[in-house]
């Protein structure tokens, strides 16, 4: 589609509902034709702050730029951006094809016009032979796809995803956040995804913003973010991660990267409280001085060479390079 | 489960239904009604002026006062589903519009005597601003009397079906339909009313029964100068013409049946129910 891409920029957004503040100024820049997660616990703010994007709720204060323009004034329609609903918002009266064909409808596209647009964009998510069902008589997975077709024959500049697989079983979760993916390379555009299940942004997302209470915490390329949380918020939220306190300050450790050992061994000393097997790997956890629990990931077939049982006491291993100093 | 319903039903529904159709083939005379089965009091009805007369009157007031209770309840309910805001709000003013059925629809008809009479506020007051300068006559004892009282009594029977379906509207479709572009025109026309067809189904179906089967607003508010269906039946019971009463309540019945049976073509209330 469009070669050239708009850089989409968060500047000082804030939204304050009375009081209470849902979105504290905050500033960040998209990387462009990237596929960016906003991660957060709910009541973060990253819903809010999606809908600002999209023009669903009114910016207090900031600007939101696209394309170098501030786009925070404009009516939903004409900010280049589209939006895909949680429920995905499907209009239960309309078939697939008028659902899709809907904006066009509204701009005054006459019907021939409309329903070959339609035609293309259902192609594109491989649903064309359903063109004429009504909503109702799709299956979830398909109802995701006209809601993706619906928001994308605007040909927007950012394509806004507000938890659109968490309506979805697990299994069929999985197998459209490939899609997704696939989707977005083959468009090119910027998707905006609002999750807050970090497997699915570390899947999915080129970029990750993770949010809490209203500001951003971090954000970066998944791997950077995984591999070097900044605060413990991040550590624990991100997943995979041990925060420990240690005389020398905060850590977080990747939980793969703690081995257990015979008591009296390794760096700490601690009790196993638990073990789980969970087929490649096992997870243990145990408590440590200062009752503060650690959970190692034991690839399945060292720890059944040494087993160990709950009540154990066990020595923990880590590398001192492994450690990964916490700002807060 | 199903027995006692039917039992209900049976006495009070069935049975009375067909104790009119059975009567409307009995013979009367002036003193006396006679178990038989013939045709006359039907070849009476369709054989008279009078009647087309009065079910055509029927069918006008039942159109006009549809669509003033279609215009506004639609308004009343889309105000209060999309622009009340809070769940309380919408609570305080849905139960105040039913306020007025705390008295009975006799009184509340009644109560516009005073107001539309040849000397009443209406007129003394539109005197005093100088609009008019002698009283208006047709404001009471006429059809627009008759009109008003319908819209009066029976709108509330459009805003609280319209109200229950657009309550159920996702407001995302909504969003959804701005996000397309859509102008407030363009959602109205494009996605409430057509979500909201089934509400506005039921509650047209309320207001044409009440308005076809009324007699009483008719009476009360044209002086007694028009007349409609219900008229025509309370007139033949006050004669003791029962059979000829039965025979009339059967047409009727009959009419409003194939209305509904049209109206329900359009549209599919089922999910409403």
């Amino acid at each position: 589609m469009d070669a050239a891409h708009k850089d989409l920029e968060l500047v000082a957004v804030t939204k304050r509902y009375g009081a209470t503040t849902a979105v504290d100024a905050i500033s960040h820049k998209f990387r462009p034709g990237g596929y960016a997660c906003l991660l957060g616990p709910s009541g973060c703010g990253k819903s809010s702050t999606l809908r600002m994007i999209a023009g669903h709720e009114s910016v207090t204060e900031g600007a939101v730029l696209l394309g170098g323009s501030d786009i925070s004034r404009l009516p939903p329609a004409k900010r280049g951006t589209a939006m895909m609903f949680q429920n995905y918002a499907l209009f239960p009266h309309l078939s697939v094809a008028d659902n899709v064909a809907f904006s066009l409808k509204m701009r005054g596209v006459d019907k021939a016009a409309r329903l070959k647009s339609a035609g293309e964009m259902l192609e594109l998510v491989d649903l064309s032979a359903l063109s004429d069902r009504l909503p109702d008589q799709l299956s979830g997975g398909q109802q995701q796809r006209v809601a993706l077709a619906r928001a994308l024959i605007t040909r927007p500049e950012v394509l806004l995803l507000d938890e659109p697989l968490s309506a979805l079983d697990p299994f069929l979760r999985i197998r459209m956040r490939g899609e997704l993916r696939n989707l977005q390379q083959e468009l090119g555009i910027s998707f905006i995804h609002v999750t807050h299940g970090q497997d699915e942004a570390l899947a999915l997302a080129d970029e990750i913003v993770v949010m809490n209470n209203a500001v951003i915490e971090q954000a970066g390329a998944a791997r950077d973010v995984f591999n070097a949380p900044r605060t413990a918020f991040v550590a624990q939220f991100i997943g995979g991660h041990n925060v420990v306190a240690l005389p020398e300050g905060h850590f977080a450790i990747r939980t793969d990267a703690v081995g257990i050992a015979q008591a009296g061994t390794g760096t700490l000393q601690g009790n196993i409280l638990g073990v789980e097997y969970q087929g490649a790997h096992v997870s243990v956890s145990a408590r440590i001085a200062g009752d503060q629990e650690i959970s190692a990931m034991i690839p399945e077939g060292a720890f059944f060479a040494n087993p160990f049982n709950p009540g154990d006491q066990v020595g923990l291993i880590w590398d001192k390079n492994n450690l990964h100093k916490l700002t807060a | 489960m199903a027995g006692p319903i039917m039992a209900v039903l049976l006495f009070f529904l069935v049975l009375p239904i067909v104790m009119i159709i059975v009567v409307s083939f009995w013979r009367a005379t002036e003193f006396s009604i006679i178990p038989a089965f013939v045709w006359e009091n039907y070849e009476f009805l369709f054989g008279s002026n009078v009647t087309y007369r009065v079910f055509f009157n029927t069918f006008k007031y039942a159109a006009i006062t549809w669509v003033f209770t279609l215009t506004i309840g639609f308004t009343v309910a889309y105000f209060l589903a999309f622009h009340v805001r809070s769940l309380t709000w919408q609570i305080v003013l849905f139960l105040l519009c039913t306020i007025p059925f705390w008295t009975s629809n006799i009184i509340r008809m009644i109560s516009w005597i005073p107001f539309l009479g040849r000397n009443g506020i209406a007129n003394s007051t539109l005197l005093s601003w100088g609009v008019i300068d002698e009283p208006l006559e047709w404001l009471l004892f006429s059809d627009f009397a008759v009109i008003l009282a319908f819209v009066h009594l029976y709108t509330l029977f459009m805003v609280v079906p319209i109200f229950n379906t657009m309550m159920r509207i996702d407001k995302s479709l909504i969003e959804a339909a701005r996000d397309a572009g859509a102008s407030g025109a363009q959602i109205l026309w494009n996605v409430i009313i057509p979500l909201t067809k089934p509400g506005i189904m039921i509650g047209t179906i309320f207001v044409v029964t009440l308005v076809m089967g009324d007699f009483i607003t008719v009476r009360f508010m044209s002086g007694s100068q028009s007349a409609n269906v219900g008229r025509l039946i309370s007139n033949d019971i006050a004669l003791l013409a029962y059979p000829s009463a039965s025979a009339t309540a059967v047409v009727l019945l009959l009419t409003v049946l194939i209305v509904i049976g049209i109206l329900l073509r359009f549209v599919d209330i089922r999910k409403e129910l």
